[in-house]
């Protein structure tokens, strides 16, 4: 299985690991999740897509990343994945 | 029934008009008690429970001036529990952290009624998770000892830590191992509860210049410890190094500038976070560059201030409660530094202190479009707050400045509407945030004061805007429909209900 | 012209977010020594996203990148150069590798349809580099150059002092070259984040030396370097009267005149006007 992990839990930072796989799962935890989840999941569906990646895992552990930070450490975990 | 914010008010409570609604209505004061009897001594808890014949449905009150290191109300808890006493009445003037342990009296219905100025930690959460059997009852400082010495807030056993006492029952909190400064939240305890007991670690022969006056006492209680000196107050509060919080205190200062605040006679309050302090602190730097002196600062007192009035910036400090050693070390020495009452402080029918101010700098967990603010719940409705002074402080001074950072963690703190409204909006005068400044359209005085500011003012919409555009707009909570307490305003009515999350 | 320029670490998101509220002229992305080399990635990925998401931000923005020695640089050119910002700073830089920087940016620029010139900021840390200087400010897109004390003084094997001896000839030789070429001096930081007053002590002596700038390496700092770095009441004071004078003169038709028992000619009249000319860009008139 190919993995690859960027970002940290710093606060407004996210943690986000990306791992081959049968299908599409994305698992997002966040400390704004109520306020946000949908927004976070619309970042990563939308890189992916502009990654050309269907069939991933991705988790997001999420400290209050913006959406630029989101997607910045979304990229750089795919690219050490596809590297790995 | 909805109050005039459109904020619910359930069953039995008078709902919250306007901030100045007060001066059309007459209050009448219970009795101050008197004591004729000889004080007695005690020295354990559960005599003092025996003595005072502590029972189910007492109402029994306390002072937070021990802050997160009393032990009195603890030992207290402790008392009620293995007693297994019943629906008890706990109104102390806040619960800390360190409280945790009123959780499972709550849980085993030992203690069905809270009422208290400030609430976090874990007592705070098993409140919103609806634990407490009744509603929460929450004051503003100077609306606790309105309400109790208008006999709304009855209390039975006041039990009040006191850092030294005299065989006469005076005592202060500027001595002792255990010193805290002002005694404030205790004046209308000991003047107006049934029975009053002072629970010290320091017994001496006189107390010269008492705080609290021993005429009102009825039991000194001597134990070993009331409090742990690391957790009454904090070694110092400083001024903050965050350059975000520094940014917004040079906007505010600049504010404050402007508007011609900075000026011979000036009073002010601030809190003792360090947005604060350092708003205080660039207020400083102009009083000395042009020589200004003030006449009073007020509120829970820094060394921050305490400094400031032994340079000769201020004339007088009036003091309900002190934040660090610094501050406790200048009410015992420096006879311009007063002790205040909560009354004095912030109770809208006393001659009170906050009505003198010129400016408070507050802060804010959300604030609205209608500059609404809330300091009692976050945005998913939980306790972790409260007034305290916000909302005094805010109805009295002539211009109330709220500073906040415009995002925390994504969540911008601008909101269409709070949460919860602690403080209504029509107090409140400007929003000061690092990426600008908004003044509440009523204040058309300040607007034309500011017209050729040089600062970044602007609508609040368009500061909601602002923060939208970094952090997108978060989706709106769905509250429950069980309320868990009451947000009273300063003058007895209620100004927002807090529900269960 | 700039006051402030103002380091900021390339992978911390939470700088990163209010990296535009502290009123810096500039600020310096960091892909470089703040980052640590396993992170370059994520660092240059950050900043490129950020960028793009921040359509306009009020200050330049300078790309501190990899020096050419690294096996970093050509990425991180390759991801952070676009219209959104308007500088790269290059470390360890010297003659050879501007005019080799210079042809890479114009490469990109081609590539990617830029509508701007990117400038270059060198940092002079190298002992070379000191003695190269006058062929360095004469480099294509220079328009600014950054002493580096630090490293420069790893290279002479000096420890550096709060006073500085150690790099005065380099101080000064960096403004007359800079000067001589009309473009910006930029003093080295000051490390010593918690000493405000040594901070301003060491602006004020490279006031004093001719720097028309300084770097920041905390937010707390700019806005020290921002009042230091501007010119003093009493000179707009005194260049507004000989502006005054000036235009009293010429509708007498006079060359040459007096103020304050004092002969004014050109050089005193642009001196003037170079004061007007900043005090205005600062809003201090």
């Amino acid at each position: 299985m190919k993995i690859g992990i960027a970002g940290s839990l710093e606060s407004n930072d996210a943690l986000i690991t990306v791992k081959s796989s049968e299908k599409l799962e994305i698992i997002i935890e966040s400390i704004v999740y109520d306020f946000f989840y949908e927004q976070i999941k619309a970042v990563i569906l939308d890189t992916l897509k502009t990654a050309n990646l269907s069939n991933v895992c991705v988790i997001c552990k999420d400290k209050g990343a913006l959406d630029y930070t989101i997607r910045a450490r979304l990229l750089t975990a795919i690219e050490r994945m596809e590297k790995a | 029934m909805k109050n005039s914010l459109n904020r619910f008010v359930p069953e039995g409570f008078k709902p919250f008009l306007s901030s100045h609604d007060y001066k059309t209505k007459k209050i009448n004061l219970i009795k101050e008690k008197q004591t004729s009897n000889e004080i007695k001594m005690l020295d354990d808890y559960s005599h003092l429970f025996d003595e005072l014949g502590i029972k189910d449905g007492c109402t029994l009150s306390f002072h937070h001036h021990l802050r997160n290191g009393d032990y009195v109300f603890n030992e207290v808890i402790k008392e009620i529990k293995r007693r297994n006493l019943k629906n008890i009445t706990l109104a102390p003037s806040s619960i800390f952290p360190n409280n945790f342990q009123l959780v499972e009296l709550i849980e085993n219905g030992n203690v069905t009624k809270i009422s208290t100025d400030y609430l976090n930690g874990p007592v705070a959460e098993a409140v919103s998770q609806g634990k407490l059997k009744n509603l929460l009852v929450m004051y503003t400082h100077g609306g606790r000892p309105l309400a109790i010495s208008t006999g709304e807030l009855t209390i039975d056993v006041a039990i009040l830590g006191v850092p030294t006492v005299d065989k006469h029952g005076n005592g202060t909190g500027a001595i002792g191992k255990s010193a805290c400064g002002s005694l404030g939240y205790a004046e209308s305890d000991l003047k107006y509860a049934k029975k009053v007991v002072f629970v010290t670690d320091n017994l001496v022969e006189k107390v010269d210049n008492p705080q609290l006056d021993g005429k009102y006492v009825d039991y000194v209680l001597t134990v070993p410890a009331i409090g742990d000196p690391d957790g009454i107050v904090s070694g110092t509060t400083k001024i903050t190094k965050d350059p975000v919080g520094l940014k917004i205190a040079r906007y505010a200062t600049g504010v404050l500038d402007e508007l011609g605040l900075i000026k011979d006679g000036l009073s002010m309050q601030t809190g003792a976070g360090g947005t604060s302090l350092a708003v205080a602190s660039y207020v400083k730097d102009l009083m000395k560059q042009r020589k200004i002196k003030g006449s009073f600062a007020s509120g829970g007192i820094t060394g921050y201030f305490t400094d400031m009035l032994e340079e000769g910036l201020f004339s007088e400090l009036y003091d309900v409660q002190c934040f660090d050693l610094k501050a406790v070390q200048s009410i015992g020495k420096n006879k311009t530094h007063h002790a205040m009452s909560g009354s004095r402080y912030a109770n809208c029918y006393d001659d009170n202190i906050v009505d003198k101010l010129d400016f408070v700098i507050l802060g804010a967990t959300e604030i609205d479009l209608d500059f609404n603010v809330n300091v009692t719940t976050d945005s998913h409705g939980k306790i972790m707050g409260g007034s305290g002074g916000h909302s005094d402080t805010a109805h009295g001074a002539k211009v109330t400045v709220i500073t906040t950072n415009l995002i925390k963690s994504r969540m911008p703190i601008i909101k269409e509407k709070v949460t919860t409204v602690t403080t209504p909006g029509e107090d409140v005068d400007v929003l000061v945030t690092e990426r600008g400044i908004a003044i509440n359209p009523k204040r058309k005085d300040l607007l034309e004061k500011l017209k050729d500011s040089r600062l970044p003012i602007m609508t609040i919409e368009e500061l909601l805007k602002t923060a939208h555009e970094i952090t997108g707009v978060p989706k709106n909570q769905t509250r429950t429909d069980t309320p868990v307490g009451v947000v009273v305003y300063r003058d007895g009515t209620v100004i927002d209900t807090i529900f269960k999350v | 012209m700039r006051r402030s320029l103002l380091f900021m670490p390339g992978n911390n998101p939470a700088m990163l977010q209010n990296s535009d509220v502290f009123e810096a002229d500039a600020v310096i992305y960091d892909l470089e020594d703040a980052v640590s080399v396993t992170e370059k990635d994520s660092a240059r990925k950050l900043v490129a996203e950020f960028l793009r998401f921040n359509k306009s931000l009020p200050m330049e923005v300078v790309i501190r990148i990899n020096g050419l020695d690294t096996d970093f640089y050509s990425s991180d050119l390759e991801y952070v150069v676009s219209d959104r910002i308007d500088t790269i700073m290059l470390p360890k830089a010297d003659h050879d590798g501007l005019l080799q920087l210079d042809k890479l940016l114009t490469k990109i620029e081609q590539e990617k349809g830029l509508t701007k010139k990117i400038k270059v900021i060198p940092i002079i840390e190298l002992a070379k580099s000191v003695l190269e200087i006058e062929k360095i400010v004469t480099c294509p897109r220079v328009d600014g150059v950054l002493l580096g004390a630090e490293d420069l003084s790893s290279d002479l094997d000096v420890i550096r002092t709060k006073k500085g001896d150690e790099i005065l000839y380099a101080r000064q030789r960096l403004v007359m070259a800079c000067s001589a070429y009309k473009i910006d001096s930029i003093d080295t930081p000051f490390t010593d984040t918690n000493d405000n007053d040594g901070l301003k002590t060491d602006c004020e002596f490279a006031v004093s030396i001719g720097f028309t700038s300084k770097s920041a390496i905390h937010p707390n700092q700019v806005t020290t370097i921002n009042k230091t770095f501007v010119p003093t009441k009493e000179k707009i004071e005194w260049a507004l009267r000989v502006e005054a004078a000036n235009a009293e003169a010429l509708k007498k038709g006079l060359g040459v005149f007096s103020l304050d028992g004092k002969m004014v000619d050109k050089p005193v009249i642009e001196r003037a006007n170079k004061i007007l000319k900043k005090a205005k860009a600062y809003k201090l008139i």
